[in-house]
């Protein structure tokens, strides 16, 4: 475990002479030393344009892309790298299911059903739809243990005209995390083209998209110890061949005349424009890590989930807004103190080196459903440790005792 | 020096001028959309002088306390004199270093104030930008 944690440089600096406590993993996670080199060593040795270059560097170039693609099909489970797309990230890869397939395939009364805990990414391309098409959006409920409701979902399914379910398969605020199976083959039986929102699931689940079923997942690099600005759009082939070309430009054609043209094949067609070659590659290198030390990754998150639900039950000016039993859930834990808001919490405590986010993380419709303002997160990863969340209730008993 | 002084809990704590003016003559509300501190003022203005302050909101502690301390250093002011503060008064009102992340908290009440009063006047509003080119 040590020997992992020490893969990752950032982890042993210190800020304002403290050792750095990163416990926003699930803004974005850390980069193990693998994907630092495998970023570097692309632009050290092999960066070029990829695709339609008639030279070594090109070909290369091509080849490692593509290699991150195949990483990720495999990873994933998808019956074949076409049906993976590379996007800036899971924003994209949503909107680009909104345009693309939503555009053509929702017509006004149509219904789109999602959940309360959607992150903003998953809610506003479909509120977008809303004001454009006229589609009408159900927002499945938590029921009171800040699970989905699963019987209102049922029936929310159940109605006329309802073409999708876009849905979160762990929340980026509660932790919980979804059970998608039953949603998605409920969908699936009446028709209705699904999406998963993996944002937060991919760095803390196994996802088998065959398995799932579902239609499209997105999830972006970062969030699984990748660089920031890629991401993944998996699509079933049969839907992508359906689909019009999102953006317009190169790579994504086939032919361009002054009066018109045609699309590439798949998965060209949806990715206009010089790709994030390096960040695809980076990826490939984060999906090596963590296949590779899954069973660790595993395991550490949840004697960390175990040992934080207990520690945070022990102090009664602390209410976790989410579940507390420790399985089916990702170390991702909200809570508002009392007494302190939670940006004075996050900045004090940033001070300390024990860094946090605090608001409505991008989920202000959880928030308002809960009645909140703003919570505290603390988002862990497994790399964490037992000493970093003493320390955590340590400093943060004191920030409740300096506003009494 | 620390953020959160003794003097800054304390107003955020207390606030000074915590409530709703019935008889106000002018009402304005801002909010900090990136963080979701709201203020509301209310105000009434004689002869362009500040005569009553009231405010109420919610959000971080320098939001709020920087809103209390502000608001009892504008009574008996003039108009004119509201709208000429800046950025550095607030600093010096405030006493406690405010780093660029807090910039907003600690401005959101000087907006409020003086954005309620340039409504009055039929003026341009101010923006965020404003304070901070400054």
């Amino acid at each position: 475990m040590n020997n992992l944690r020490q893969q990752f440089p950032i982890l042993s600096q210190k800020i304002n002479g403290q050792p750095l406590v990163y416990f926003d993993n699930a803004a974005t996670a850390q980069k193990p030393q693998a994907v630092l080199d495998a970023i570097n060593d692309f632009y050290t040795k092999y960066n070029s344009n990829v695709h339609r270059s008639f030279n070594p560097l090109g070909e290369k170039a091509t080849q490692l892309y593509e290699e991150a693609r195949q990483k990720v099909a495999q990873f994933i489970n998808a019956k074949s790298a076409p049906e993976i797309i590379f996007t800036s990230g899971t924003t994209e890869s949503i909107n680009l299911v909104a345009q693309a397939w939503g555009q053509r395939n929702l017509k006004k009364g149509d219904r789109v059903v999602i959940s309360i805990a959607e992150h903003h990414s998953n809610f506003v391309p479909w509120l977008q739809l809303k004001e454009e098409v006229g589609i009408e959006i159900d927002v499945i409920p938590l029921s009171n243990d800040y699970k989905l409701d699963i019987k209102k979902a049922r029936t929310l399914l159940q109605q006329n005209n309802v073409k999708l379910l876009a849905i979160t398969g762990c929340s980026n605020v509660l932790g919980e995390i979804t059970n998608l199976q039953p949603l998605l083959d409920e969908a699936r039986e009446r028709g209705i083209v699904t999406l998963v929102d993996a944002a937060q699931l991919i760095a803390h689940e196994k996802i088998d998209v065959q398995k799932l079923g579902c239609d499209f997942l997105a999830f972006s690099g970062h969030k699984l110890f990748g660089p920031t600005g890629i991401g993944v759009l998996y699509a079933r082939k049969e839907l992508l061949e359906q689909m019009p070309a999102w953006q317009g430009g190169g790579e994504m054609i086939q032919e361009v005349h002054q009066d018109s043209f045609t699309v590439n094949e798949l998965p060209h067609r949806f990715e206009a424009g010089t790709p994030n070659i390096a960040g695809a590659v980076g990826l490939g290198a984060a999906i090596d890590f963590v296949m590779e030390n899954f069973d660790i990754i595993k395991k550490r998150e949840q004697e960390l989930t175990e040992y934080f639900l207990e520690k945070i039950n022990q102090l009664d000016f602390i209410k976790l807004v989410g579940g507390q039993e420790s399985k089916n859930r990702a170390p991702v834990f909200s809570f508002t103190i009392d007494g302190v808001h939670p940006h004075d919490a996050a900045d004090i405590l940033g001070e300390r080196g024990i860094i946090l986010r605090a608001g409505h993380h991008c989920a202000q419709p959880l928030h308002e459903s809960l009645s909140l303002e703003a919570t505290l997160r603390a988002s862990l990863s497994f790399y964490n440790t037992t000493e970093e969340i003493d320390k955590f209730f340590k400093e943060l008993t004191l920030v409740y005792k300096k506003f009494q | 020096m620390d953020l959160y002084s003794q003097n800054i809990i304390d107003h955020y704590k207390n606030p000074r001028n915590r409530g709703r003016l019935k008889d106000g003559n002018l009402a304005h509300n801002e909010a900090n959309y990136s963080c979701g501190d709201k203020l509301s003022v209310d105000l009434k203005v004689e002869n362009e002088v500040i005569k009553v302050f009231k405010f109420t909101g919610g959000g971080c502690a320098i939001s709020q306390a920087a809103m209390s301390i502000l608001g009892e250093s504008i009574k008996n002011k003039s108009i004119d004199e509201i709208l000429e503060l800046n950025f550095s008064n607030i600093k010096k009102m405030l006493g406690v270093p405010i780093s660029e992340r807090r910039l907003k908290c600690a401005l959101l009440g000087l907006m409020t104030i003086q954005n309620a009063l340039l409504k009055k006047q039929g003026k341009e509003m101010k923006k965020w930008t404003d304070y901070i080119e400054e």
